[in-house]
């Protein structure tokens, strides 16, 4: 249970991040590690006490209970990739600001009524 | 040495690469921070019997680096000096403390680690090699048992690339001459 607790610490670490930085590039740093911790915290869910990759082999016959479970991981393998474009797509649009406004500081873009 | 030490190491690791990430003034070694604590979750995930996981994190990891530092660190290489609000700080470490504080109780129901639930799996774990045909299983759910989903991650990524394209171009559509 400590290795959950340290995974929603790592996980409080980005809100944090997120809700107190006023520095954009700071907080898609933030929503990353977020995204890290999700991760890994469905992976870790997955894991079997000596259990071994779910990689089947000619020969050699692992039973079903000796293998983690592939279900998280492969939502995980998901989860990475749609990360990624998440990524690009906030610095993109950061990048549009920074242009706009010549500042990455939240509190001095104030024109974007209208 | 058992996998849990392992994962303490790594996960503290992590938790302290993140707080100098967000903590460090200097923007370009902030990415370079982050970009290690992407790497100790590949490495992580190579604990956990992850493979996969850890090639495409660690590959993901130094795209999301290139992308980064490309696109901000010539913009402020120099020191950032933002103020901020001591009383904001303070008041928002309160209230995710408690929210840390709570949140033990429930993660007392979870099964503990290592023993995990595996209802849906099992299915494919054991009939997997035989209905797919594919020796990696993590390989037969993506492609075969859940291929909707990957389809979905597919078209997300095209959203976000076309998305990217549309806010970074430099000259929007020409308007047609009234005629």
């Amino acid at each position: 249970m400590i290795l959950y607790l340290m995974c929603f610490f790592l996980f409080l670490v980005g809100v944090y991040g997120a809700i107190t930085k006023r520095d954009l590039i700071k907080i898609i740093l933030a929503i990353g590690i977020m995204g890290y911790s999700v991760n890994l915290f469905l992976v870790l869910l997955a894991y079997r006490t000596g259990a071994l990759v779910p990689i089947l082999k000619k020969g050699l016959d692992i039973p079903a209970s000796m293998m983690v479970d592939p279900l998280p991981q492969a939502i995980v393998l998901t989860s990475i990739v749609i990360e990624l474009g998440i990524t690009a797509l906030m610095a993109a649009l950061a990048i549009r600001i920074y242009q706009k406004y010549d500042t990455f500081d939240i509190t001095k873009i104030r024109r974007l009524q209208g | 040495m058992p996998v849990d030490i392992w994962l303490y190491f790594i996960l503290g690791f992590m938790i302290i690469g993140s707080i100098a990430c967000l903590e460090i003034k200097n923007i370009l070694s902030s990415i370079i921070t982050i970009g290690v604590v992407g790497l100790g979750l590949s490495l992580a995930f190579l604990f956990l019997g992850a493979p996969d996981l850890a090639l495409v994190q660690f590959v993901f990891e130094i795209l999301c680096m290139i992308i980064l530092i490309r696109a901000f660190a010539k913009r402020s290489i120099e020191v950032r000096a933002l103020r901020r609000d001591v009383p904001e700080t303070i008041i928002a470490i309160v209230i995710l403390a408690s929210i840390f504080v709570l949140s033990i109780f429930a993660f007392k129901d979870l099964p503990s680690f290592g023993k995990p639930i595996v209802r849906v799996a099992e299915r494919y774990l054991a009939q997997a090699g035989v209905e797919t045909g594919s020796q990696n299983i993590i390989t037969a759910v993506i492609l075969n048992y859940r291929v909707y989903d990957t389809l979905g991650e597919v078209t997300v990524l095209f959203t976000a690339i076309l998305g990217t394209f549309t806010i970074l171009r430099k000259t929007g559509r020409k308007k047609r001459h009234a005629e």
